[in-house]
């Protein structure tokens, strides 16, 4: 069954929830990262839980008017208004008093968040309200998702993405250095103002599927997996993308096996074991990379140290030294050094003479910069300039 | 009547990269910067000196727009700042940015050509070239593909100079660019701006080093909330002039030997 879902073999309805889900991950994903990048992320969660009375009055609207009360496009324009009212909300509250944006967010999400599940209990009270299922837009449910439905969240996360790919500039400059951006003569509340509303598109978009609560892990999570694997902002955008394309792709699959589990929670999951691989795996900013690095270092230094004090006639006292000396052959287990060892530590202490006179000598400004006690100088210089720097050496130089 | 006359004595200096005129910044309500007059002579290398806290980089930043004045009229060749953009190219601090950002030393400097390139505009190998030879002006030709969380502090600075390079302007602001830098850095620095000089650029940068203010200069401009005096160095960087902007604060040593006189 759950084989069948991945291959989209479930049928034409649950192919078309699977692949709205899909395109609303990459959208999502693709989005985020500019909040992210910008760090401006917790924003988008202000504006998810503000959409919340929109829909529910949204709905009344419709059901007043006589009209069909679970129409996802209006329900989508009650949370967009009531999102954008949030939105407005947190800017003001930032700009035109003292309060940061954090306190701004936390406030106007609450108040709401209240507002809208006090409105949601009361329409539940009513008929035509208890079996609209208002509330599976708190945490998504593709189960019974008609195929219009499908294609509108499909469309919504494709018009996102076309509007990402024609503000990338702008909005990667703002994020990185906002006022250089202003000297280029950009309209920082302008490029602002269209991030979060590519970030209220998307909420508004992802409600049914992913439910509002948990919207804003679909926003964050891809972006910040999506860094461990590039140190480019459009690669990032782009891996970002993926992510949240796979994480809606898998989780809509899973809910469409098991129609009692929520969909939010589900890609929420699938975005997270992502971003567990990426975290762990990821060569560079990875953690298993950074382990592994940091050990080779360590090993180098302790080699380069023990050779450094075996020449200086020192003893290494360093149990970790003399083991990595012992192993390398350079060493005995008494400390005593080998025939190679003494060769080696000959040539370090040589080494590291000529780094000191190239590091006192200005003319070798840009080389000196290299030290680190590690590189062996012929990476640095060609050997005509290391014997240029021999002649500083003096009578003592080959010691 | 008294707004007519104020509007003859401000009429715009259309020789000058950046005109001031009766600028008022205030955070709160205390004015960091009050009812500055000040313009900018072209093809000159100005230094803005004063005391910590004394507005210098308010004064800049909001030149560019980037702060909101309280009051005040901006005009850059004559004509109002918004028409006049693309000849100013601006050096922010380089600790305004996090360099943790996922970006390349060239991405960095490619951001100098956002104007010219547009919303879509095609990245040619001709602006690929162009920013790596602007890169080469700083001496950092080969950090092009270096990650910039691993510039040092110098570095960075020198990206940042290369970004403004990149924009080909005629007006250079730098706020701060010898602060907290090395030697060989501003060395390359200095070299480049009296380059941009020899060009016919000009060139107005925050400086809080009074010891080379002279040496680096061709005019002062010192100021303290409110504007001191613009000139020369030999006018304007006496020891007179120095008491008034920094009160008691200064040590006539701290000027250096160019106050001397």
């Amino acid at each position: 069954m759950l084989w069948d879902a991945l291959t989209l073999q479930l049928g034409y309805n649950a192919t078309l929830v699977t692949l709205g889900a899909t395109m609303l991950g990459v959208g999502a994903g693709a989005t985020g990262t500019y909040l992210y990048l910008g760090k401006r992320a917790l924003v988008s969660d202000a504006i998810s839980h503000a959409t919340l009375p929109g829909v529910v009055l949204g709905f009344m609207v419709m059901v007043a008017l006589g009209g069909e009360g679970r129409f996802l496009p209006g329900l989508m324009l009650g949370a967009a208004l009531s999102a954008g009212l949030g939105l407005l909300a947190v800017t003001g509250l930032t700009t035109r008093t003292r309060l940061h944006e954090d306190a701004a967010i936390g406030a106007v999400l609450s108040v709401f968040f209240g507002f809208g599940v006090v409105l949601l209990t009361v329409v539940q009270v009513m008929d035509a309200g208890r079996q609209a299922g208002l509330e599976t837009f708190l945490l998504g449910a593709t189960a019974g998702m008609l195929r219009d439905e499908a294609l509108t969240i499909a469309a919504g996360g494709a018009v996102v993405l076309a509007l990402v790919r024609l503000l990338h500039r702008p909005m990667i400059l703002v994020a990185f250095d906002p006022e250089y951006a202003v000297g280029q003569g950009m309209r920082l509340a302008r490029v602002d103002l269209a991030m979060m509303g590519l970030a209220l598109a998307i909420t508004v978009t992802g409600l049914k599927v992913v439910g509002l609560v948990l919207i804003v892990a679909l926003l964050i999570i891809p972006p910040v997996a999506a860094r461990f694997w590039s140190e480019r902002a459009g690669h990032v955008v782009m891996i970002a993308g993926a992510i949240g394309g796979v994480a809606g792709y898998l989780g809509a699959a899973v809910s469409a096996t098991a129609p009692d589990l929520p969909t939010g929670p589900l890609i929420v999951l699938a975005a997270f074991a992502l971003f567990v691989l990426s975290l762990l795996m990821a060569p560079g900013r990875g953690v298993l990379a950074a382990a592994l690095r940091h050990l080779r270092f360590q090993r180098r230094v302790h080699l380069r140290q023990g050779l450094l004090a075996l020449a200086a006639g020192q003893p290494v006292y360093e149990p970790l030294t003399l083991r990595l000396m012992r192993r390398a052959g350079l060493a005995r287990a008494d400390g005593v050094a080998t025939e190679t060892g003494r060769a080696m530590a000959a040539r370090a202490r040589l080494d590291e003479r000529r780094w000191q006179i190239l590091r006192s000598d200005p003319a070798f400004e840009a080389a000196a910069a290299r030290y680190d006690g590690l590189t062996p100088l012929d990476e640095v210089l060609t050997g005509d300039q290391i014997a240029a720097l021999d002649r500083g050496l003096g009578p003592e130089g080959a010691v | 009547m008294a707004l007519e006359l104020v509007g003859r004595a401000t009429a715009p200096d259309t020789d000058s990269p950046l005109s001031i005129r009766g600028l008022t910044v205030s955070y709160g309500e205390k004015p960091a910067v009050f009812s500055v007059d000040v313009s900018f002579r072209p093809g000159q290398m100005t230094a803005i000196v004063g005391p910590n806290g004394a507005g210098k980089s308010t004064l800049l930043k909001a030149a560019l727009g980037i702060i909101r004045p309280l009051s005040g009229q901006i005009t850059s060749y004559g004509r109002p700042l918004h028409e006049g953009r693309a000849r100013i190219a601006y050096v922010p601090q380089r600790a305004s940015v996090d360099w943790d950002f996922p970006a390349r030393v060239l991405d960095v400097v490619m951001m100098g050509l956002t104007r010219e390139l547009g919303l879509l505009g095609r990245v040619r190998a001709s602006h690929r070239a162009r920013a790596t030879a602007c890169l080469d002006r700083v001496g950092m030709a080969g950090f092009a593909h270096r990650q910039i969380g691993q510039l040092s502090g110098g570095q960075q600075q020198r990206v940042f100079l290369a970004r403004a390079l990149a924009q080909e302007a005629d007006l250079y602001l730098l706020d701060e660019p010898f602060a907290g830098v090395d030697a060989a850095t501003e060395k390359a620095i200095i070299a480049v701006l009296h380059g941009l000089r020899a060009e016919g650029k000009t060139v107005i940068a925050v400086h809080h080093d009074l010891a080379t203010v002279a040496e680096y200069f061709d005019r002062v401009f010192l100021i303290n909330t409110t504007a001191i005096a613009e000139g020369p160095v030999a006018e304007v960087f006496t020891p007179a002039h120095l008491q008034t902007a920094y009160g008691g604060r200064l040590a006539l040593a701290q000027m250096g030997g160019a106050a001397a006189g």
